[in-house]
């Protein structure tokens, strides 16, 4: 079979892939049109080489910072420099942002950390991180955040490292020590939950960056549907791929 | 691919005046797939896209995830004809019926939807699926069993366009699986006469253009001029 012009289109070079963790792989991909149009919170749907029926969504810059959590997520770590990887990109949209001189906190939990860092990198030192990791070793981008000039808070869930505890802790003492423009946050849905609720009690904005099973990434095989209000407050399903993955937090019906 | 997403959508009269117009600038034949829960809902919705510019009308009597309508329809030949019958009175488009697999005899359930005035039938639909999380011993799916589909079902669909073929004069909608050009031409050769493409798309979104590409490039090897002269030239044992 000769070569498929219409794979080709999204195919784009991996410049580097480093471990940071156990689990947690690095990819930076060459795609520079992608990249000029991609907006932080916005993602890119990855497929693996292999017998996959399914891309992989990932959320974050063109650096890809992932977990391996399956067979596509585990192929994806295989990859090295110089391999070439299909991309579909970029995909949903992304956080709505006021102007870099405000006061803005970000919140990720987990593997929801990596979108946060070009938000720090907007705010900079006008920008609080603050990260949740399950323990000091799955803590990740901990120096990247650093030097953004940001404000960087770790918590651990098990105190090797930072803060012995959740990140609505520290979350609570930053909103009350200056109240933030805008909070953003991305991670487990308890975690959102409440950073949402903290939020809502505070009168202030906050944007969160959801994650549902999805099959096709653009809107088209309606799988990845959740439930929101619209402007009057009645219910409506929107999908996470084509209405968020960023979503209002006051629109999200947790 | 295993699915349960059901017939998620915004309903006719939304769908009429909100997605319909974006569709109708696009160069193409527009077939308006459409479900109801009872053979009155589904003569309801014929008739008001009776009304509309779409170019042809997809009754679908065959989805597995949702309990009423659906499949309840397309499992048993009486209730086919009576839906089929309904429908018919309502739109004089050209009706399309789409068939489920999950039946004893889908042959049966063709001829009984044709004899009711269905212009065309289309198949297959998803096959019943199921699969178990081992370490939670939970179905993956919330509705526990959902809608087969993709390269896999690709025998089945070949098989039953083959027997639905042979047993109704109406033409045939080939689907289930393809991935290919070749696949394509096969489901042609089997006995259908225009085929559907749905899980390559979740992949790829270029699938449909890549495989028309390829099934060109095939019928100029060997010296076809027509897709059209593909349908029903298999040469059975």
């Amino acid at each position: 079979m000769k070569e498929d012009k219409y794979r080709e289109l999204l195919t784009y070079p991996i410049v580097s892939m480093e471990q940071l963790t156990s689990a947690a792989w690095s990819m930076v991909i060459s795609c520079p049109e992608i990249a000029q149009k991609a907006q932080p919170g916005q993602f890119v749907n990855l497929l693996p080489d292999g017998n996959f029926t399914l891309r992989r969504p990932m959320a974050g810059t063109l650096r890809i910072v992932f977990e391996v959590r399956g067979k596509g997520t585990a192929a994806l770590s295989q990859l090295r420099a110089g391999d070439k990887v299909n991309m579909l990109a970029p995909l949903g949209h992304g956080f709505t942002l006021p102007a870099s001189d405000q006061r803005v906190i970000l919140i990720g939990g987990g593997i929801g950390t990596p979108p946060m860092l070009p938000l720090a990198e907007f705010f900079g030192r006008n920008a609080v991180v603050i990260s949740g990791f399950r323990n000091a070793e799955s803590a990740i981008l901990q120096e990247d955040f650093a030097e953004t000039g940001a404000k960087t808070i770790l918590c651990t869930d098990d105190g090797s490292a930072g803060i012995h505890g959740l990140v609505t802790v520290p979350l609570a003492e930053e909103i009350a020590a200056e109240k933030p423009a805008l909070i953003c946050a991305c991670g487990p849905l308890p975690m959102l939950r409440a950073v949402a609720a903290l939020a809502h009690d505070s009168g202030i904005f906050c944007q969160v960056s959801l994650e549902e099973r999805m099959g096709c990434g653009i809107g088209a095989c309606l799988v990845c549907a959740c439930r929101t209000k619209d402007q009057n407050g009645d219910e409506q399903y929107s999908h996470v791929c084509k209405n968020g993955p960023v979503f209002d937090a006051e629109e999200v019906l947790w | 691919m295993l699915n349960s997403v059901g017939l998620q959508n915004p309903g006719i009269d939304a769908f009429i005046e909100k997605e319909l117009p974006h569709l109708l600038q696009c160069d193409t034949v527009i077939l308006a797939n459409f479900a109801g829960s009872t053979a009155e809902e589904c003569a309801e919705v014929a008739a008001k896209l009776d009304q509309t510019d779409v170019h042809m009308l997809e009754l679908n009597i065959s989805c597995p995830n949702v309990k009423q309508g659906g499949a309840a329809f397309g499992t048993s030949c009486q209730a086919a004809a009576q839906v089929t019958a309904a429908v018919r009175k309502a739109t004089k488009k050209p009706l399309c019926v789409k068939l489920s697999p999950n039946v004893t005899s889908i042959t049966e359930i063709a001829k009984a939807v044709e004899a009711e005035g269905a212009d065309a039938v289309s198949l297959i639909n998803t096959l019943l699926g199921m699969r178990i999380d081992l370490r939670t011993r939970r179905p993956i799916l919330h509705n526990n069993m959902g809608g087969f589909s993709g390269a896999a079902v690709f025998p089945v669909a070949v098989r039953m366009v083959w027997q639905v073929a042979n047993a109704v004069s109406i033409p045939v909608i080939g689907m289930g699986g393809v991935m290919t050009g070749e696949d394509a031409a096969e489901l042609m050769m089997a006995g259908a006469s225009a085929v559907q493409v749905g899980t390559a798309i979740v992949q790829d979104p270029y699938a449909p253009l890549r495989i028309l590409d390829e099934l060109n490039e095939w019928l100029d090897a060997n010296g076809i001029a027509s897709a059209a002269e593909l349908t029903g030239t298999v040469q059975p044992w």
